[in-house]
């Protein structure tokens, strides 16, 4: 048998003996089966970002036909329950009380200035939970500019910018459900806990266990397991994928406006990233403990935190702005977002493709180059 | 690549090798170890923790880089050539890595695929390695649940898939029972013979190394001596005595006696009587000691180099604050019918037995025999089934607090905390036995001057040398003054000087009127017990002094038996028993 025959040979037992152990381990399979649609329940159905009947103290000093027109416009719309307070005392109060999150003041002479274009309206907002607070500022201000708007639209008041703000939120998502932006997230996360994690994990296994010692002393070669590391796992995160895939269109109506294949060569993409990071930390750290901790610093609250996927990228301060281009899983929430919601938009997926396969390569050498058969 | 013609399997030429320890500390591990493996023979590297005998193997495996010196093997360099080197070689390293979550016959073909055995070679390799391991019943089971003389058999299985030219094996029986030991020796020494195997091996046991074609003793990096094991033994010739008291001392009292003699090198006790060896052929002067001349083994010799390479011995005479109180006579431990059940497996069968105070009692049996579990019960680690347990007086069922106030534990791998140092770990066992201010205080002084500990205060524990660890876990385990003692294979894998040391220590409490309650895979050790019990598949088997134990074997030379021969007998015979009613 020639050598190339005989190192095929001995990678294909080496994958089928880490398949054998993934399918014997609970953990792997909760990881790769369980995890994502837990995930996926747990982003649409718990975690929404978006704001339903938002309690806000309306402080109308001085009625008029204006102010009733605005009040009632916010009583009808779903996303608001307004309390009409006649004093800012009483709208502060309510606030200190967690009874509202925000504030509405209308001025004593906001007819008069709207008459002569240049009213100013209070708005205040609990900003405890900062998020929900931008949230609801802009839902409040892009009320009161719908209302002007319609207002304006008879003829009564001057049209007033506003209204652009909310446009931009609506775009892509018109029913503005988060889980349609969140959906895309969770393959990120599922993605990067496969591949960066669990293969970190069971690699510094093999070095606690001993295993690694023995296998060594065999014919196999260090690029022989990296792969039979690499393959299982890479198989395991494209089942991942297609749970969260599946279960986005199932459960949610999740639309898919791209190409199924390039949703396909992205995720491979970034899963390779994923596996070479894991690759890398694991021959740095031997421990199980330290690889977990390494892993879930550098890539999954990263993917997490700096990816775009729960908090915007654009809103972030600029020095955060340009960590976040270190990250791989930026560029693959970037192009995940748009293969879902817009479609195969070339421009913004190739150049996140390109740095994804750049990221993978060099990665993969780190790790060759890094795995050597020594002990100490 | 060049193969030179009639070069011995192994030549190691004047290696050395440093290691950095995180902590930027340097360990000179081999410093100019030079030896040579001869073809077909059996070679033993023996010598204490931290002798370098693990990282010489390694190095002959090809996984460690000499800095300086050469290692040939196979006629080829070990670190140039180390994929070469490892396809013909078998390496068998001390936690072998069986995959657990594999079944045997998983983790065999595992190994026989990565030396590229074909189908047709493993029809007539599978059916021998079965047989001779006896695992041929097995092959379905989970590597994890196999009994741990059964795993190693399962690793050197996998080692011996490719019917390597060379053998390496890094301490194969630690941690296994002497049952399991012989046998699988018996399968080394087979391949030896029958395959024309060259084979080397590290044990810590000494009496292994008898059989051996060729011993290289190390010590701290050094090659100590080297030879035939009969010429290490007959470096003792004419210092090897049995000793006995004219005044009835126990063999015990006698051994703590003689060991702290400046002119007696090695004591231990031996079927009842004192086995001495002298530094010089002259006697020390005591009449009250009967001494008679008997032929030096292995082990004579080696402790005759091991203690001229060491120097002086640590004091290891304990002085207890207090007595425990009680009178002599009473029963310190008290277990009636012991039933414990997992499942439907029973692993410990209605056992009975009882401890007097001041005693130092010994269980005894196999991997798997049921002795860790009723370990753990009766240390009120987990529940029985079944069955009476009273421990310093308190019923463990009821009152289990108060008897663990009561008990020190010495666990098998000394639960102490790595990062933590001495002193810390000391202060923090001491608050958990909830020892506090003047007293806790007192006793943390006690326990670092009784056991040397104040020179090693400030060092992280995880660094500490194999012997103070063992020290230190036993101080930490007296902190409370406890009135029994619980040693869980205390001296697994000591060095031959530590673990006298430490007998010297236990025989002092004994003394004293502690009570202390001992399992070891180390049947030579069992002659310091007062009373043993051997069990085996969670049955009591026999129960009794050493002299009673000893008395049911019968050598076929005409020797003494020794307590490895009884042991042997014993839970043979009861396993053909088993046999035979089934």
């Amino acid at each position: 048998m020639s050598e190339r025959q005989q190192g095929i040979r001995r990678t294909l037992a080496m994958t089928r003996k880490e398949t054998w152990q993934i399918l014997r381990d609970p953990s792997a399979i909760a990881i790769g089966v369980v995890l994502p649609l837990l995930m996926l329940i747990l982003f649409g159905y718990g975690l929404s970002f978006d704001i339903k009947n938002l309690p806000v103290a309306v402080v109308v000093e001085h009625s008029s036909a204006d102010t009733s027109s605005a009040v009632s416009a916010l009583r009808l719309s779903p996303w608001f329950a307004v309390h009409q307070v006649g004093t800012m005392n009483e709208a502060e109060q309510m606030m200190t009380e967690h009874k509202v999150n925000a504030i509405l003041r209308f001025p004593p002479n906001f007819s008069r200035d709207l008459a002569r274009g240049d009213a100013t309206l209070l708005v205040a907002v609990n900003a405890t939970d900062a998020n929900t607070a931008r949230i609801a500022l802009a839902y409040v201000t892009g009320a009161i500019g719908i209302w002007q708007a319609r207002d304006a639209k008879d003829g009564m008041t001057v049209p007033e910018i506003a209204n652009i703000a909310i446009e931009s939120r609506m775009w892509f998502n018109e029913t503005n459900q988060s889980q349609w932006f969140l959906v895309p997230g969770v393959i990120v996360m599922v993605m990067t806990l496969i591949g960066a994690l669990l293969t970190s994990l069971v690699i510094a296994r093999e070095w606690e266990r001993g295993t690694f010692e023995a296998l060594f002393a065999t014919p196999v070669r260090p690029s022989e397991i990296l792969l039979s590391k690499t393959i299982p796992y890479f198989v395991m995160g494209m089942l991942g994928l297609a749970f969260s895939v599946a279960g986005s269109q199932l459960l949610f109506g999740v639309p898919l406006r791209g190409s199924l294949w390039l949703l396909i060569v992205v995720s491979s993409l970034y899963l390779l990233v994923a596996l070479g990071i894991g690759l890398v930390i694991s021959s740095v750290s031997k421990s199980q403990f330290l690889s977990n901790q390494l892993t879930f610093l550098v890539t999954f609250l990263p993917a997490i935190m700096l990816s775009g996927f729960i908090f915007d990228i654009r809103s972030m301060p600029v020095a955060l702005q340009l960590i976040t281009h270190i990250f791989p899983a930026r560029y693959f929430v970037n192009s995940l977002q748009t293969i879902f919601l817009a479609g195969d938009v070339w421009p913004v997926i190739l150049p996140d493709a390109a740095i994804l396969a750049v990221m993978a390569a060099v990665l993969m050498r780190i790790a060759v180059k890094s795995t050597r058969k020594r002990i100490a | 690549m060049p193969v030179r013609e009639k070069a011995q399997p192994v030549e190691i030429e004047r290696v050395h090798k440093t290691f950095r320890r995180e902590n930027g500390d340097t360990v000179k591990a081999l410093a100019g170890v030079s030896f040579t493996a001869q073809h077909n023979t059996l070679t033993a590297l023996v010598g204490p923790d931290g002798g370098g005998k693990t990282t010489l193997l390694r190095m002959i495996a090809g996984l460690v880089a000499a800095d300086e010196g050469s290692a040939c093997v196979l006629g080829m360099d070990a670190a140039a050539d180390a994929q070469t080197v490892q396809e013909r070689i078998g390496y068998m390293p001390q936690k072998f890595g069986l995959y657990e979550d594999l079944t045997v016959q998983q983790n065999l073909d595992l190994y026989a695929d990565l030396h590229g055995i074909g189908i047709a070679a493993r029809q007539t390799i599978y059916p021998r390695l079965m047989q001779m391991t006896a695992l041929g019943p097995f092959t379905r089971r989970l590597a994890g649940l196999l009994s741990g003389g059964m795993k190693q058999k399962l690793g050197l299985a996998c080692t011996l898939v490719s019917s390597p030219d060379l053998l390496l094996l890094d301490e194969p029986t630690v941690g296994v029972d002497p049952l399991s030991r012989r046998e699988l020796w018996e399968i080394v020494r087979r391949q030896v013979r029958e395959s024309g195997m060259t084979v080397i091996a590290s044990t810590s046991y000494l009496d292994e190394a008898e059989f051996f074609d060729h011993t290289i003793a190390l010590h701290l990096g050094k090659v100590l001596a080297e030879g035939r094991p009969q010429e290490i033994a007959a470096r003792a010739a004419g210092r090897v005595f049995m000793a006995s008291s004219a005044t009835k001392a126990t063999a015990r009292a006698l051994q703590s006696r003689l060991f702290r003699q400046p002119e007696i090198a090695d004591a231990v006790p031996e079927a009842g009587l004192v086995r001495v060896v002298t530094h010089e052929a002259e006697l020390p002067r005591n009449e009250n000691v009967i001494y008679a001349p008997v032929t030096p083994r292995f082990e004579d010799g080696f402790m005759l180099l091991f203690r001229a390479a060491v120097g002086d011995i640590q004091a290891t005479a304990i002085k207890l604050e207090h007595r425990p109180e009680n009178a002599p006579a009473e029963t310190a431990v008290e277990v009636r019918d012991l039933l414990r059940t997992f499942g439907d497996f029973v692993a410990v069968n209605h056992v009975s037995f009882d401890v007097r105070r001041g005693e130092i009692y010994g269980l005894l049996g196999p991997n798997g025999a049921g002795k860790s579990t009723t370990f753990r019960m009766l240390c009120g680690l987990i529940p029985a089934t079944g069955g009476q347990l009273r421990v310093a007086g308190a019923d463990l069922r009821t009152s289990r607090a108060e008897a663990r106030a009561k008990l020190g534990y010495v666990a098998q791998k000394f639960s102490l905390y790595g990062d933590l140092s001495v002193d810390e770990n000391l202060d923090f066992f001491a608050s958990a036995y909830g020892l506090r201010g003047d007293r806790k205080r007192t006793r943390i002084a006690w326990a670092k001057a009784q056991f040397d500990l104040g020179a090693m205060a400030t060092l992280p524990s995880g660094q500490l040398p194999g012997g103070y660890k063992q020290r230190l876990a036993m101080a930490a385990a007296l902190l409370h003054e406890p009135e029994i003692l619980f040693l869980d294979e205390a001296t697994s894998g000591a060095d031959p000087l530590a673990r006298r040391e430490f007998w010297g220590r236990i025989t002092a409490l004994a003394e004293q009127g502690v009570t202390v309650i001992v399992t070891t895979h180390f049947m030579e050790e069992a002659e310091y017990c007062d009373r043993v019990i051997i069990m085996d598949g969670g049955v009591a088997l026999a129960e009794g002094s050493p002299e009673n134990i000893r008395a049911r074997a019968k050598r076929s030379d005409g020797h003494e038996p020794t307590m490895e021969d009884a042991f042997i007998a014993i839970v043979e015979a009861s396993r053909q028993d088993l046999r035979k009613a089934a």
